[in-house]
Protein backbone atom coordinates (compact mmCIF):
# COMPACT_ATOMS: atom_id res chain seq x y z
CA UNK A 1 0.00 0.00 0.00
CA UNK A 2 1.31 3.40 -0.97
CA UNK A 3 1.66 5.68 1.99
CA UNK A 4 1.52 8.96 0.18
CA UNK A 5 -0.91 9.64 -2.61
CA UNK A 6 0.31 11.79 -5.45
CA UNK A 7 -1.76 14.93 -5.89
CA UNK A 8 -3.37 15.51 -9.25
CA UNK A 9 -2.14 18.24 -11.58
CA UNK A 10 -5.37 20.13 -11.05
CA UNK A 11 -4.81 20.14 -7.34
CA UNK A 12 -1.26 21.45 -7.64
CA UNK A 13 -2.10 24.21 -10.11
CA UNK A 14 -5.14 25.15 -8.02
CA UNK A 15 -3.07 25.23 -4.85
CA UNK A 16 -0.43 27.46 -6.49
CA UNK A 17 -2.99 29.93 -7.85
CA UNK A 18 -4.91 30.01 -4.58
CA UNK A 19 -1.65 30.48 -2.73
CA UNK A 20 -0.71 33.50 -4.85
CA UNK A 21 -4.19 34.96 -4.38
CA UNK A 22 -4.05 34.44 -0.61
CA UNK A 23 -0.61 36.04 -0.39
CA UNK A 24 -1.90 39.08 -2.30
CA UNK A 25 -4.90 39.31 0.02
CA UNK A 26 -2.73 39.17 3.12
CA UNK A 27 -0.40 41.83 1.70
CA UNK A 28 -3.46 43.95 0.97
CA UNK A 29 -4.55 43.74 4.61
CA UNK A 30 -1.14 44.64 5.96
CA UNK A 31 0.12 47.23 3.55
CA UNK A 32 -0.82 48.76 0.21
CA UNK A 33 1.71 50.81 -1.84
CA UNK A 34 -0.67 53.78 -1.98
CA UNK A 35 -3.65 54.88 0.09
CA UNK A 36 -6.61 53.42 -1.76
CA UNK A 37 -8.70 56.60 -1.40
CA UNK A 38 -5.94 59.08 -2.14
CA UNK A 39 -6.69 60.93 -5.37
CA UNK A 40 -4.03 62.39 -7.58
CA UNK A 41 -5.20 64.21 -10.70
CA UNK A 42 -1.68 64.17 -12.18
CA UNK A 43 -1.86 60.43 -12.85
CA UNK A 44 -5.52 60.21 -13.89
CA UNK A 45 -6.01 57.05 -15.97
CA UNK A 46 -2.27 56.59 -16.21
CA UNK A 47 -1.24 53.33 -17.90
CA UNK A 48 0.65 50.63 -15.95
CA UNK A 49 4.19 51.69 -15.09
CA UNK A 50 6.80 50.80 -12.48
CA UNK A 51 5.34 53.39 -10.13
CA UNK A 52 1.77 52.19 -10.61
CA UNK A 53 1.97 48.48 -11.47
CA UNK A 54 -1.60 48.29 -12.75
CA UNK A 55 -2.04 51.91 -13.72
CA UNK A 56 -4.42 54.45 -12.22
CA UNK A 57 -8.17 55.00 -12.34
CA UNK A 58 -10.24 58.04 -13.27
CA UNK A 59 -9.50 59.70 -9.91
CA UNK A 60 -5.81 58.97 -10.13
CA UNK A 61 -5.98 56.23 -7.47
CA UNK A 62 -3.50 53.37 -7.69
CA UNK A 63 -5.30 50.34 -9.16
CA UNK A 64 -2.81 47.83 -7.74
CA UNK A 65 -3.51 49.02 -4.20
CA UNK A 66 -7.24 48.99 -4.85
CA UNK A 67 -7.08 45.49 -6.33
CA UNK A 68 -5.22 44.20 -3.26
CA UNK A 69 -7.80 45.75 -0.95
CA UNK A 70 -10.69 44.75 -3.17
CA UNK A 71 -9.60 41.13 -3.24
CA UNK A 72 -9.53 41.18 0.53
CA UNK A 73 -13.07 42.57 0.68
CA UNK A 74 -14.34 40.10 -1.88
CA UNK A 75 -12.64 37.22 -0.10
CA UNK A 76 -14.00 38.14 3.32
CA UNK A 77 -17.53 38.54 1.98
CA UNK A 78 -17.36 35.27 0.06
CA UNK A 79 -15.88 33.48 3.06
CA UNK A 80 -18.53 34.78 5.45
CA UNK A 81 -21.27 33.95 2.97
CA UNK A 82 -20.09 30.37 2.53
CA UNK A 83 -19.64 29.95 6.27
CA UNK A 84 -23.22 31.01 6.96
CA UNK A 85 -24.54 28.91 4.11
CA UNK A 86 -22.48 25.84 4.97
CA UNK A 87 -23.09 25.86 8.73
CA UNK A 88 -26.85 26.38 8.44
CA UNK A 89 -27.04 24.07 5.44
CA UNK A 90 -25.16 21.27 7.20
CA UNK A 91 -27.35 21.47 10.29
CA UNK A 92 -30.59 21.55 8.30
CA UNK A 93 -29.43 18.86 5.88
CA UNK A 94 -28.16 16.63 8.67
CA UNK A 95 -31.37 16.76 10.67
CA UNK A 96 -33.75 16.40 7.73
CA UNK A 97 -31.70 13.63 6.17
CA UNK A 98 -31.23 11.72 9.39
CA UNK A 99 -34.71 11.95 10.84
CA UNK A 100 -36.86 12.20 7.72
CA UNK A 101 -40.60 12.44 8.33
CA UNK A 102 -42.68 15.59 8.28
CA UNK A 103 -39.84 17.90 9.36
CA UNK A 104 -37.93 16.78 6.30
CA UNK A 105 -40.91 17.41 4.03
CA UNK A 106 -41.58 20.90 5.37
CA UNK A 107 -37.97 22.10 5.38
CA UNK A 108 -37.22 20.64 2.00
CA UNK A 109 -40.24 22.32 0.40
CA UNK A 110 -39.07 25.67 1.86
CA UNK A 111 -35.69 24.76 0.47
CA UNK A 112 -37.17 24.15 -2.97
CA UNK A 113 -38.80 27.57 -2.92
CA UNK A 114 -35.51 29.24 -1.95
CA UNK A 115 -33.70 27.19 -4.54
CA UNK A 116 -36.05 28.17 -7.31
CA UNK A 117 -35.47 31.85 -6.49
CA UNK A 118 -32.39 33.33 -8.18
CA UNK A 119 -29.87 34.13 -5.46
CA UNK A 120 -28.99 37.56 -6.84
CA UNK A 121 -32.67 38.49 -6.92
CA UNK A 122 -33.14 37.28 -3.38
CA UNK A 123 -30.15 39.33 -2.28
CA UNK A 124 -31.56 42.37 -4.12
CA UNK A 125 -34.84 42.04 -2.24
CA UNK A 126 -32.97 41.67 1.02
CA UNK A 127 -30.79 44.69 0.37
CA UNK A 128 -33.72 46.83 -0.73
CA UNK A 129 -35.41 46.09 2.60
CA UNK A 130 -32.43 46.34 4.96
CA UNK A 131 -30.25 48.74 3.00
CA UNK A 132 -26.94 48.35 1.22
CA UNK A 133 -23.56 47.54 2.73
CA UNK A 134 -21.14 44.69 3.33
CA UNK A 135 -22.95 42.98 6.17
CA UNK A 136 -26.34 43.01 4.54
CA UNK A 137 -24.84 41.50 1.41
CA UNK A 138 -23.21 38.78 3.50
CA UNK A 139 -26.50 38.00 5.24
CA UNK A 140 -28.47 38.03 2.01
CA UNK A 141 -26.05 35.83 0.08
CA UNK A 142 -25.57 33.55 3.08
CA UNK A 143 -29.29 32.81 3.26
CA UNK A 144 -29.41 32.30 -0.48
CA UNK A 145 -26.61 29.74 -0.20
CA UNK A 146 -28.21 27.58 2.49
CA UNK A 147 -30.41 25.42 0.19
CA UNK A 148 -27.62 24.05 -1.96
CA UNK A 149 -25.64 22.89 1.07
CA UNK A 150 -28.71 21.54 2.84
CA UNK A 151 -29.57 19.47 -0.19
CA UNK A 152 -26.14 17.94 -0.61
CA UNK A 153 -25.76 17.11 3.08
CA UNK A 154 -29.28 15.71 3.27
CA UNK A 155 -28.55 13.34 0.40
CA UNK A 156 -25.38 12.15 2.07
CA UNK A 157 -27.15 11.56 5.38
CA UNK A 158 -29.90 9.56 3.72
CA UNK A 159 -27.20 7.41 2.20
CA UNK A 160 -25.31 6.89 5.43
CA UNK A 161 -28.08 6.60 8.00
CA UNK A 162 -28.89 3.02 6.98
CA UNK A 163 -25.26 1.88 7.01
CA UNK A 164 -24.36 -0.94 9.36
CA UNK A 165 -21.86 1.14 11.27
CA UNK A 166 -24.55 3.66 12.08
CA UNK A 167 -26.73 0.80 13.31
CA UNK A 168 -23.85 -0.47 15.42
CA UNK A 169 -23.38 2.98 16.86
CA UNK A 170 -27.07 3.12 17.75
CA UNK A 171 -26.74 -0.27 19.36
CA UNK A 172 -23.82 0.91 21.41
CA UNK A 173 -26.24 3.38 22.96
CA UNK A 174 -24.79 6.41 21.21
CA UNK A 175 -27.14 9.40 21.25
CA UNK A 176 -28.64 10.58 17.97
CA UNK A 177 -26.90 13.95 18.07
CA UNK A 178 -23.56 12.24 18.53
CA UNK A 179 -24.32 9.83 15.68
CA UNK A 180 -25.15 12.75 13.40
CA UNK A 181 -22.15 14.93 14.13
CA UNK A 182 -19.46 12.48 15.20
CA UNK A 183 -20.26 9.31 13.31
CA UNK A 184 -21.83 10.43 10.04
CA UNK A 185 -20.65 13.99 9.41
CA UNK A 186 -16.95 13.12 8.92
CA UNK A 187 -18.02 10.71 6.18
CA UNK A 188 -19.62 13.53 4.21
CA UNK A 189 -16.46 15.66 4.31
CA UNK A 190 -15.15 14.91 0.80
CA UNK A 191 -18.42 15.88 -0.81
CA UNK A 192 -18.90 18.79 1.56
CA UNK A 193 -15.41 20.21 1.03
CA UNK A 194 -15.67 20.31 -2.73
CA UNK A 195 -19.13 21.86 -2.56
CA UNK A 196 -17.78 24.46 -0.16
CA UNK A 197 -15.13 25.28 -2.75
CA UNK A 198 -17.71 25.57 -5.51
CA UNK A 199 -19.94 27.59 -3.19
CA UNK A 200 -17.02 29.89 -2.50
CA UNK A 201 -16.60 30.50 -6.22
CA UNK A 202 -20.27 31.28 -6.61
CA UNK A 203 -20.02 33.65 -3.66
CA UNK A 204 -17.06 35.48 -5.22
CA UNK A 205 -19.02 35.89 -8.43
CA UNK A 206 -22.20 36.87 -6.60
CA UNK A 207 -20.35 39.47 -4.54
CA UNK A 208 -18.72 40.88 -7.67
CA UNK A 209 -22.14 40.98 -9.30
CA UNK A 210 -23.74 42.74 -6.34
CA UNK A 211 -20.96 45.30 -6.09
CA UNK A 212 -21.16 45.78 -9.84
CA UNK A 213 -24.82 46.63 -9.40
CA UNK A 214 -23.79 49.08 -6.70
CA UNK A 215 -25.42 47.38 -3.72
CA UNK A 216 -22.44 45.61 -2.23
CA UNK A 217 -19.28 47.28 -1.01
CA UNK A 218 -19.84 51.04 -1.04
CA UNK A 219 -17.36 53.55 -2.50
CA UNK A 220 -14.80 54.78 -1.68
CA UNK A 221 -14.02 51.28 -0.33
CA UNK A 222 -12.86 48.93 -3.07
CA UNK A 223 -14.14 45.58 -4.23
CA UNK A 224 -13.38 43.76 -7.44
CA UNK A 225 -16.99 44.04 -8.59
CA UNK A 226 -17.34 47.74 -7.91
CA UNK A 227 -14.04 48.42 -9.70
CA UNK A 228 -15.32 46.57 -12.74
CA UNK A 229 -18.49 48.60 -12.72
CA UNK A 230 -16.59 51.92 -12.46
CA UNK A 231 -14.18 50.88 -15.16
CA UNK A 232 -16.71 50.21 -17.89
CA UNK A 233 -16.86 53.85 -18.94
CA UNK A 234 -13.13 53.76 -19.67
CA UNK A 235 -13.05 50.35 -21.28
CA UNK A 236 -11.41 51.68 -24.45
CA UNK A 237 -9.41 54.62 -23.13
CA UNK A 238 -8.00 52.75 -20.11
CA UNK A 239 -8.48 49.00 -20.59
CA UNK A 240 -6.11 48.13 -17.69
CA UNK A 241 -8.70 49.52 -15.31
CA UNK A 242 -11.07 46.67 -16.22
CA UNK A 243 -8.52 43.98 -17.06
CA UNK A 244 -6.75 43.71 -13.70
CA UNK A 245 -9.78 43.44 -11.37
CA UNK A 246 -11.40 41.07 -13.89
CA UNK A 247 -8.29 38.94 -14.09
CA UNK A 248 -8.17 38.72 -10.30
CA UNK A 249 -11.76 37.48 -10.15
CA UNK A 250 -10.88 34.85 -12.72
CA UNK A 251 -7.76 33.83 -10.78
CA UNK A 252 -9.65 33.47 -7.51
CA UNK A 253 -12.43 31.41 -9.06
CA UNK A 254 -10.07 29.32 -11.18
CA UNK A 255 -7.80 28.53 -8.25
CA UNK A 256 -10.65 27.33 -6.08
CA UNK A 257 -12.31 25.34 -8.88
CA UNK A 258 -9.10 23.48 -9.58
CA UNK A 259 -8.63 22.82 -5.87
CA UNK A 260 -12.19 21.52 -5.64
CA UNK A 261 -11.56 19.25 -8.62
CA UNK A 262 -8.36 18.02 -7.05
CA UNK A 263 -10.11 17.18 -3.78
CA UNK A 264 -12.87 15.33 -5.59
CA UNK A 265 -10.41 13.27 -7.61
CA UNK A 266 -8.35 12.31 -4.58
CA UNK B 1 -33.40 -16.14 33.59
CA UNK B 2 -31.56 -13.49 31.58
CA UNK B 3 -33.94 -12.93 28.72
CA UNK B 4 -37.56 -13.81 28.20
CA UNK B 5 -39.52 -13.10 25.04
CA UNK B 6 -43.27 -13.51 25.30
CA UNK B 7 -45.73 -13.55 22.39
CA UNK B 8 -43.63 -11.32 20.18
CA UNK B 9 -45.40 -10.13 17.05
CA UNK B 10 -43.83 -7.85 14.48
CA UNK B 11 -45.82 -6.38 11.63
CA UNK B 12 -44.80 -4.07 8.81
CA UNK B 13 -47.12 -1.51 7.32
CA UNK B 14 -44.97 -0.16 4.53
CA UNK B 15 -46.94 -1.97 1.81
CA UNK B 16 -50.64 -2.12 1.02
CA UNK B 17 -51.16 -5.21 3.09
CA UNK B 18 -49.68 -5.55 6.57
CA UNK B 19 -46.91 -8.13 6.67
CA UNK B 20 -46.36 -10.22 9.74
CA UNK B 21 -42.68 -11.10 9.91
CA UNK B 22 -42.57 -12.58 13.41
CA UNK B 23 -45.58 -14.47 14.72
CA UNK B 24 -46.18 -15.23 18.37
CA UNK B 25 -42.58 -15.94 19.28
CA UNK B 26 -41.69 -17.20 22.73
CA UNK B 27 -38.23 -17.93 23.99
CA UNK B 28 -36.15 -18.00 27.12
CA UNK B 29 -32.44 -17.57 27.60
CA UNK B 30 -30.57 -18.62 30.71
CA UNK B 31 -27.46 -16.88 31.87
CA UNK B 32 -24.31 -18.29 30.26
CA UNK B 33 -25.99 -20.38 27.61
CA UNK B 34 -25.60 -20.22 23.85
CA UNK B 35 -28.88 -20.34 21.97
CA UNK B 36 -29.01 -20.74 18.21
CA UNK B 37 -31.77 -19.44 15.96
CA UNK B 38 -31.76 -21.07 12.56
CA UNK B 39 -33.94 -20.65 9.52
CA UNK B 40 -33.77 -19.61 5.90
CA UNK B 41 -33.68 -16.01 4.66
CA UNK B 42 -36.83 -14.13 5.57
CA UNK B 43 -37.78 -16.47 8.39
CA UNK B 44 -37.76 -13.60 10.88
CA UNK B 45 -34.65 -14.51 12.82
CA UNK B 46 -32.86 -11.22 12.25
CA UNK B 47 -36.03 -9.28 13.05
CA UNK B 48 -36.23 -11.08 16.38
CA UNK B 49 -32.64 -10.11 17.09
CA UNK B 50 -33.28 -6.48 16.16
CA UNK B 51 -36.33 -6.40 18.44
CA UNK B 52 -34.28 -7.69 21.37
CA UNK B 53 -31.52 -5.21 20.64
CA UNK B 54 -34.09 -2.39 20.56
CA UNK B 55 -33.54 -1.38 16.96
CA UNK B 56 -37.17 -1.67 15.95
CA UNK B 57 -38.38 1.86 16.49
CA UNK B 58 -39.97 2.75 13.22
CA UNK B 59 -43.21 4.42 12.44
CA UNK B 60 -44.28 1.94 9.77
CA UNK B 61 -44.03 -1.00 12.11
CA UNK B 62 -46.11 -2.51 14.88
CA UNK B 63 -44.69 -4.63 17.67
CA UNK B 64 -46.67 -6.56 20.27
CA UNK B 65 -45.72 -8.76 23.17
CA UNK B 66 -42.95 -8.27 25.64
CA UNK B 67 -39.21 -8.66 25.88
CA UNK B 68 -37.95 -8.98 29.42
CA UNK B 69 -34.25 -8.49 30.05
CA UNK B 70 -33.57 -9.32 33.69
CA UNK B 71 -37.23 -8.51 34.30
CA UNK B 72 -37.11 -5.10 32.58
CA UNK B 73 -39.49 -4.60 29.65
CA UNK B 74 -37.49 -3.45 26.62
CA UNK B 75 -39.81 -3.71 23.62
CA UNK B 76 -41.86 -0.64 24.44
CA UNK B 77 -39.28 1.10 26.58
CA UNK B 78 -38.31 4.72 26.01
CA UNK B 79 -35.26 5.38 23.91
CA UNK B 80 -33.32 6.70 26.90
CA UNK B 81 -34.03 3.59 28.94
CA UNK B 82 -33.03 1.48 25.99
CA UNK B 83 -29.75 3.30 25.57
CA UNK B 84 -28.76 2.35 29.10
CA UNK B 85 -28.76 -1.26 27.97
CA UNK B 86 -27.51 -0.96 24.42
CA UNK B 87 -23.78 -1.57 24.19
CA UNK B 88 -23.62 -1.93 27.94
CA UNK B 89 -25.71 -5.01 28.73
CA UNK B 90 -26.76 -6.07 25.23
CA UNK B 91 -24.44 -5.94 22.24
CA UNK B 92 -24.79 -7.07 18.68
CA UNK B 93 -22.41 -8.19 15.96
CA UNK B 94 -23.65 -7.88 12.40
CA UNK B 95 -23.29 -10.07 9.39
CA UNK B 96 -21.28 -7.77 7.16
CA UNK B 97 -17.90 -6.83 8.59
CA UNK B 98 -17.05 -4.72 5.56
CA UNK B 99 -19.73 -2.13 6.30
CA UNK B 100 -20.09 -2.33 10.07
CA UNK B 101 -17.04 -0.19 10.74
CA UNK B 102 -16.98 3.54 10.10
CA UNK B 103 -14.50 4.06 7.24
CA UNK B 104 -13.24 7.44 8.46
CA UNK B 105 -12.52 6.54 12.08
CA UNK B 106 -9.60 4.62 13.51
CA UNK B 107 -10.22 1.13 14.91
CA UNK B 108 -9.28 2.15 18.44
CA UNK B 109 -11.72 5.04 18.43
CA UNK B 110 -14.54 2.74 17.35
CA UNK B 111 -13.74 0.05 19.88
CA UNK B 112 -13.71 2.66 22.65
CA UNK B 113 -17.00 4.27 21.64
CA UNK B 114 -19.18 2.17 23.97
CA UNK B 115 -16.87 2.98 26.88
CA UNK B 116 -17.10 6.66 26.08
CA UNK B 117 -20.89 6.44 26.28
CA UNK B 118 -21.41 4.11 29.19
CA UNK B 119 -18.32 4.71 31.35
CA UNK B 120 -17.76 8.46 31.14
CA UNK B 121 -15.78 8.25 34.38
CA UNK B 122 -12.85 6.50 32.66
CA UNK B 123 -10.04 8.68 31.36
CA UNK B 124 -8.45 8.21 27.96
CA UNK B 125 -5.47 6.15 29.15
CA UNK B 126 -7.79 3.71 30.90
CA UNK B 127 -9.96 3.54 27.78
CA UNK B 128 -6.86 2.83 25.73
CA UNK B 129 -5.80 0.07 28.10
CA UNK B 130 -9.21 -1.57 27.93
CA UNK B 131 -9.42 -1.26 24.15
CA UNK B 132 -6.03 -2.94 23.74
CA UNK B 133 -7.12 -5.65 26.13
CA UNK B 134 -10.37 -6.17 24.21
CA UNK B 135 -8.47 -6.40 20.92
CA UNK B 136 -6.10 -8.94 22.46
CA UNK B 137 -9.08 -10.89 23.81
CA UNK B 138 -10.38 -11.47 20.31
CA UNK B 139 -6.99 -12.90 19.36
CA UNK B 140 -5.75 -10.07 17.20
CA UNK B 141 -1.97 -9.87 16.93
CA UNK B 142 -0.27 -6.58 17.74
CA UNK B 143 -3.34 -4.79 19.11
CA UNK B 144 -1.33 -1.57 19.53
CA UNK B 145 -0.80 -1.45 15.77
CA UNK B 146 -4.39 -2.34 14.92
CA UNK B 147 -5.62 0.31 17.34
CA UNK B 148 -4.20 2.99 15.05
CA UNK B 149 -5.40 1.51 11.76
CA UNK B 150 -8.38 2.38 9.59
CA UNK B 151 -10.96 -0.28 8.67
CA UNK B 152 -9.86 -0.53 5.03
CA UNK B 153 -6.45 -1.72 6.18
CA UNK B 154 -7.92 -4.87 7.76
CA UNK B 155 -9.23 -8.12 6.28
CA UNK B 156 -12.81 -9.31 6.71
CA UNK B 157 -11.94 -11.76 9.47
CA UNK B 158 -9.96 -9.13 11.35
CA UNK B 159 -12.80 -6.65 11.06
CA UNK B 160 -15.24 -9.16 12.45
CA UNK B 161 -12.91 -9.67 15.39
CA UNK B 162 -12.77 -5.91 15.86
CA UNK B 163 -16.58 -5.85 15.82
CA UNK B 164 -16.66 -8.52 18.51
CA UNK B 165 -14.08 -6.59 20.51
CA UNK B 166 -16.12 -3.41 20.39
CA UNK B 167 -19.28 -5.35 21.26
CA UNK B 168 -17.55 -6.96 24.24
CA UNK B 169 -15.69 -3.96 25.65
CA UNK B 170 -18.35 -3.09 28.22
CA UNK B 171 -18.62 -6.80 29.10
CA UNK B 172 -22.30 -7.14 28.21
CA UNK B 173 -24.40 -9.95 29.64
CA UNK B 174 -25.94 -10.73 26.26
CA UNK B 175 -24.18 -10.83 22.90
CA UNK B 176 -26.35 -11.15 19.83
CA UNK B 177 -24.44 -12.51 16.85
CA UNK B 178 -26.54 -11.93 13.75
CA UNK B 179 -25.01 -14.25 11.17
CA UNK B 180 -21.51 -13.14 12.12
CA UNK B 181 -19.84 -15.72 9.91
CA UNK B 182 -21.88 -15.56 6.73
CA UNK B 183 -19.62 -13.10 4.90
CA UNK B 184 -16.42 -14.91 5.85
CA UNK B 185 -14.70 -17.88 4.31
CA UNK B 186 -14.94 -21.30 5.91
CA UNK B 187 -11.67 -21.42 7.88
CA UNK B 188 -12.31 -17.97 9.36
CA UNK B 189 -15.90 -18.98 10.20
CA UNK B 190 -14.59 -21.73 12.39
CA UNK B 191 -12.12 -19.41 14.13
CA UNK B 192 -14.87 -16.93 14.90
CA UNK B 193 -17.10 -19.67 16.29
CA UNK B 194 -14.27 -20.89 18.50
CA UNK B 195 -13.65 -17.34 19.64
CA UNK B 196 -17.31 -16.92 20.62
CA UNK B 197 -17.15 -20.23 22.45
CA UNK B 198 -14.11 -19.05 24.41
CA UNK B 199 -15.70 -15.71 25.29
CA UNK B 200 -18.77 -17.57 26.51
CA UNK B 201 -16.65 -19.85 28.65
CA UNK B 202 -14.31 -17.22 30.09
CA UNK B 203 -16.60 -14.22 30.51
CA UNK B 204 -19.90 -16.10 30.93
CA UNK B 205 -21.45 -14.00 28.20
CA UNK B 206 -24.80 -15.31 27.07
CA UNK B 207 -24.83 -15.59 23.29
CA UNK B 208 -27.75 -15.55 20.91
CA UNK B 209 -26.32 -16.97 17.71
CA UNK B 210 -28.30 -16.47 14.55
CA UNK B 211 -27.34 -18.41 11.49
CA UNK B 212 -28.54 -20.50 8.62
CA UNK B 213 -25.47 -22.67 8.81
CA UNK B 214 -26.52 -25.65 10.88
CA UNK B 215 -23.05 -27.15 11.06
CA UNK B 216 -21.77 -24.09 12.90
CA UNK B 217 -24.82 -23.94 15.14
CA UNK B 218 -24.26 -27.58 16.05
CA UNK B 219 -20.69 -26.85 17.17
CA UNK B 220 -21.58 -23.82 19.22
CA UNK B 221 -25.07 -23.96 20.67
CA UNK B 222 -26.63 -25.98 23.42
CA UNK B 223 -30.19 -25.24 22.36
CA UNK B 224 -31.71 -24.42 19.00
CA UNK B 225 -34.82 -22.64 17.79
CA UNK B 226 -35.88 -23.36 14.22
CA UNK B 227 -37.89 -20.65 12.51
CA UNK B 228 -39.85 -20.62 9.28
CA UNK B 229 -41.93 -17.74 7.93
CA UNK B 230 -41.86 -15.94 11.26
CA UNK B 231 -43.05 -18.95 13.24
CA UNK B 232 -41.05 -21.13 15.59
CA UNK B 233 -41.47 -24.59 14.13
CA UNK B 234 -39.23 -26.50 16.44
CA UNK B 235 -37.22 -25.95 19.59
CA UNK B 236 -35.04 -28.20 21.69
CA UNK B 237 -31.53 -29.15 22.64
CA UNK B 238 -28.99 -29.50 19.85
CA UNK B 239 -28.89 -33.28 20.38
CA UNK B 240 -32.64 -33.64 20.00
CA UNK B 241 -32.88 -31.44 16.96
CA UNK B 242 -30.15 -33.27 15.12
CA UNK B 243 -31.09 -36.80 16.06
CA UNK B 244 -34.87 -36.67 16.13
CA UNK B 245 -36.05 -33.75 14.04
CA UNK B 246 -39.82 -33.67 14.28
CA UNK B 247 -40.57 -31.28 11.49
CA UNK B 248 -40.02 -31.92 7.82
CA UNK B 249 -38.53 -28.39 7.55
CA UNK B 250 -35.86 -29.12 10.16
CA UNK B 251 -35.01 -32.37 8.38
CA UNK B 252 -34.57 -30.44 5.15
CA UNK B 253 -32.28 -27.92 6.82
CA UNK B 254 -30.17 -30.71 8.29
CA UNK B 255 -29.95 -32.48 4.95
CA UNK B 256 -28.73 -29.27 3.39
CA UNK B 257 -25.44 -29.55 5.30
CA UNK B 258 -22.78 -30.63 2.81
CA UNK B 259 -21.46 -34.08 3.65
CA UNK B 260 -18.08 -35.60 2.99
CA UNK B 261 -19.06 -38.47 0.76
CA UNK B 262 -17.36 -40.14 -2.10
CA UNK B 263 -18.81 -38.79 -5.29
CA UNK B 264 -20.65 -41.39 -7.35
CA UNK B 265 -18.94 -41.71 -10.68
Amino acid sequence: MKKKKAYSTNFIIGAVITGIVLVMIIIGFIHTPYDITKMNSAVKLAPPSLKHLMGCDNFGRDIFSRVLKGMGNTFVIAFATVTIGAVCGVVIGAFTGFFGGWLDEVLMRINDVLFAFPSILLALVFVSIFGTGKYNVVAALGIAFIPSFARIVRGEFIKYREMDYVKSARLAGVSQIRIIFVHILPNTMTVLLSSIMIGFNNAVLAEAGMSYLGIGVQPPDASLGSMLSESQTYLFSAPWYAIFPGAMIILMVLGFSLLADGIKEK
Amino acid sequence: MLLEVNNLNIEFYDHDLPERVVNDLNMKLDEGEILGIVGESGSGKSMTAMAIAGLLKRHDMKTEGEILFEGEELLHAKRDTLRQYQGNEISIVFQEPMTSLNPVKRIGWQVEESLRIHRPDLDSSERYRRAIEALRDVELDQPELIYKKYPHELSGGMRQRVMIASAMICEPKLLIADEPTTALDVTIQLQIVKLLQRLNREKHTTILFISHDLSLVRRLCSRIIVMQNGIVVETGTTEDIFHNPVQEYTRMLINAIPKLEKPVI
